[in-house]
């Protein structure tokens, strides 16, 4: 599970309780280690309520935890006060449906709110702002316009965008794709691989679908009424059905087929996990069986 | 976001009690004789007599003090404010000391403690109302108490509606501030640190989309309820009727007679 060498973000037995002291009190959280190496994309997936979302806002110091720490580099991101807004440029969270927090007159402002908090340079924050609408396919012509006026899609792109002008060296999303149409979704994974994979920041992926996870990710994490109930590589997890069915969740249809084939009697490796990969698979097997 | 769970205004903690059984009208009616009867109490125990009832009342409904004083702390810079205003200028005979040529005296202090008092009992009954009373409740309630103002014309079916709605509204948009706040602290906005004037304009990437979202639900809400059918008052009953009752009375008189005493109280001795 671990590639070796220090994880460049880490909770150790991170705990967060809600409303503490009201009748409202609520364990949203427990003793939760996690941990994003460089470079990776890392899947996070479990039901509403399961404590998703606040381990995301944990990762960026905008929640306090009970207990535990959180490390970013290996230093406790709430020693000393002065280092949490620093936290948050260097970990970029794009919140579940970000486009509802844009608010500037133009979409280049609205994208380079960040980018002026984080105390870039004046001369940089326009390359930084385009590069960024680079990533998400936003057309130069979009920048003078008011984010108001632009589609659901659209707004939602220039919502991360405006995290990821940023540059953060992770970029953590809370259900990215959550309330788009199926093409929508595709281009919003295909951007957050391509800013993966051009500066080689490490990508926290949270969502709710098996399908996105088995596309995109490194390493899944899988979180149970706020507790860690499974974690390792994409393969690793999705073998492990009957763990994932008992708390609810499905290994990806491809996964799924896979393993009735294996069942049957065919010799397929049960590993992959996308479609593409099960095709590569089932030919490799066919042509086996031809020879 | 210690600043915005401080506000506790609308909220309601579900429970059984006596205080939370009674019915709504009759808790409205109390409260506001209640207050009337803080006005018109006068010294020491006319305000230890009405503390003792809200006390007593706190204690039956089973709400935990804490709530009840953390509801008050948005209300201390109105009550400090209040209160040295009230020891500076009021004049009497027995001076005290002088701060700036204006002398505080005995009569001032003592006015400024009692202001206190009947401030802090004025606004936790209140909250006591709002925290054992659902607003359905509540504006079920005050619809039914303002109905003789029919007559006048007054649209009351459609201001009952009207604060139900926004009551309602209060806890989602307490959320929803909650949420754009992080988010932008997410791309760095600072609402904690600056002077006024900073902290004034930190507060437009805030500002912006709760507007915008708030016309968003006020369109899906009006939406929702025209699919339902609905057209205003005229010829709508409620799914619970509500209905005074015994206990109510023996709730009701005692207290009414209490409150009449902790007025007469004052007067006489």
């Amino acid at each position: 599970m671990d590639k070796g060498g220090e994880a460049l973000l880490k909770t150790e037995k991170l705990t967060h309780i809600y409303g503490k002291g009201t009748p409202f009190e609520r364990t949203a959280i427990k003793d939760v280690d996690f941990e994003v190496h460089s470079g990776e994309i890392m899947g996070v997936i479990g039901h509403t309520g399961s404590g998703k979302s606040t381990l995301a806002q944990h990762l960026n110091a905008l929640l306090k935890p009970a207990s535990g720490r959180v490390l970013l580099n290996g230093e406790d991101i709430w020693r000393g006060e002065k280092k949490v807004s620093s936290v948050r440029f260097a970990v970029g969270l794009v919140f579940q449906y970000p486009e509802y927090q844009l608010f500037e007159e133009t979409v280049y402002k609205d994208i380079a709110f960040g980018v002026k908090n984080s105390g870039v340079p004046e001369k940089d924050i326009e390359s930084a702002v385009y590069s960024a609408m680079d990533f998400v396919h936003l057309d130069k012509s979009v920048a003078a316009k008011s984010p108001f006026e632009l589609s659901g899609g659209q707004k939602r792109r220039v919502a991360i965008a405006g995290v990821i002008a940023m540059m953060p060296k992770v970029l953590v999303l809370d259900e990215p794709t959550a309330g788009l149409d199926p093409k929508g979704r595709r281009e919003i994974l295909s951007h957050i691989r391509a800013y993966r994979d051009a500066t080689g920041a490490s990508v926290v992926l949270i969502t709710h679908s098996m399908d996105e996870i088995a596309r995109l990710s490194d390493r899944v994490t899988v979180i149970n009424r706020g507790e860690i109930a499974l974690g390792g590589s994409v393969r690793e997890v999705f073998s492990r059905e009957d763990s994932l069915t008992r708390i609810g969740l499905r290994a990806p249809v491809v996964s799924r087929v896979l393993r009735r084939l294996h069942a049957m009697g065919i010799d397929v490796d049960c590993g992959a996990c996308t479609v593409e990969q099960a095709i590569a698979e089932l030919k490799r097997v066919a042509g086996d069986a031809r020879a | 976001m210690p600043v915005l769970k401080d506000i506790t205004l609308g909220q309601y903690f579900p429970g059984t009690s006596v205080v939370h059984r009674l019915d709504p009208r009759v808790k409205i009616i109390l409260v506001v004789s209640y207050i009337a009867a803080l006005f018109l109490a006068k010294g020491l125990y006319g305000y230890a007599l009405s503390l003792c009832y809200l006390a007593l009342a706190a204690a039956v409904s089973g709400i935990k003090p804490i709530q009840l004083v953390r509801g008050l702390r948005p209300m201390l810079f109105i009550v400090i404010f209040t209160a040295v205003l009230n020891i500076l200028y009021i004049p009497g005979e027995h001076e005290l000391f002088t701060v700036f040529s204006l002398s505080v005296t005995l009569e001032g202090v003592t006015t400024a403690i009692y202001m206190i008092m009947r401030l802090f009992m004025l606004v936790t009954c209140t909250f006591l109302l709002t925290y054992t009373t659902s607003p359905i409740m509540l504006t079920a309630a005050i619809e039914k108490l303002l109905a003789p103002f029919k007559l006048l014309r007054l649209p009351v079916h459609e201001l009952a509606m009207m604060m139900t709605i926004a009551l309602r509204m209060v806890p989602t948009l307490i959320e929803e501030t909650d949420k754009i706040m992080s988010a932008q602290k997410a791309r760095g906005a600072d609402f904690e640190s600056g002077n006024i004037l900073k902290r004034a304009k930190a507060l437009v990437p805030l500002l912006v989309p709760l507007f915008v979202s708030s016309f968003r639900r006020a369109d899906e809400l009006a939406v929702a309820m025209e699919c339902r059918c609905y057209h205003g008052g005229a010829g709508r009953t409620k799914m619970k009727q509500l209905r005074v009752t015994a206990p109510d009375f023996a709730v009701a008189v005692p207290s009414l007679l209490y409150f009449a005493g902790c007025v007469t109280v004052g007067r006489l001795l």
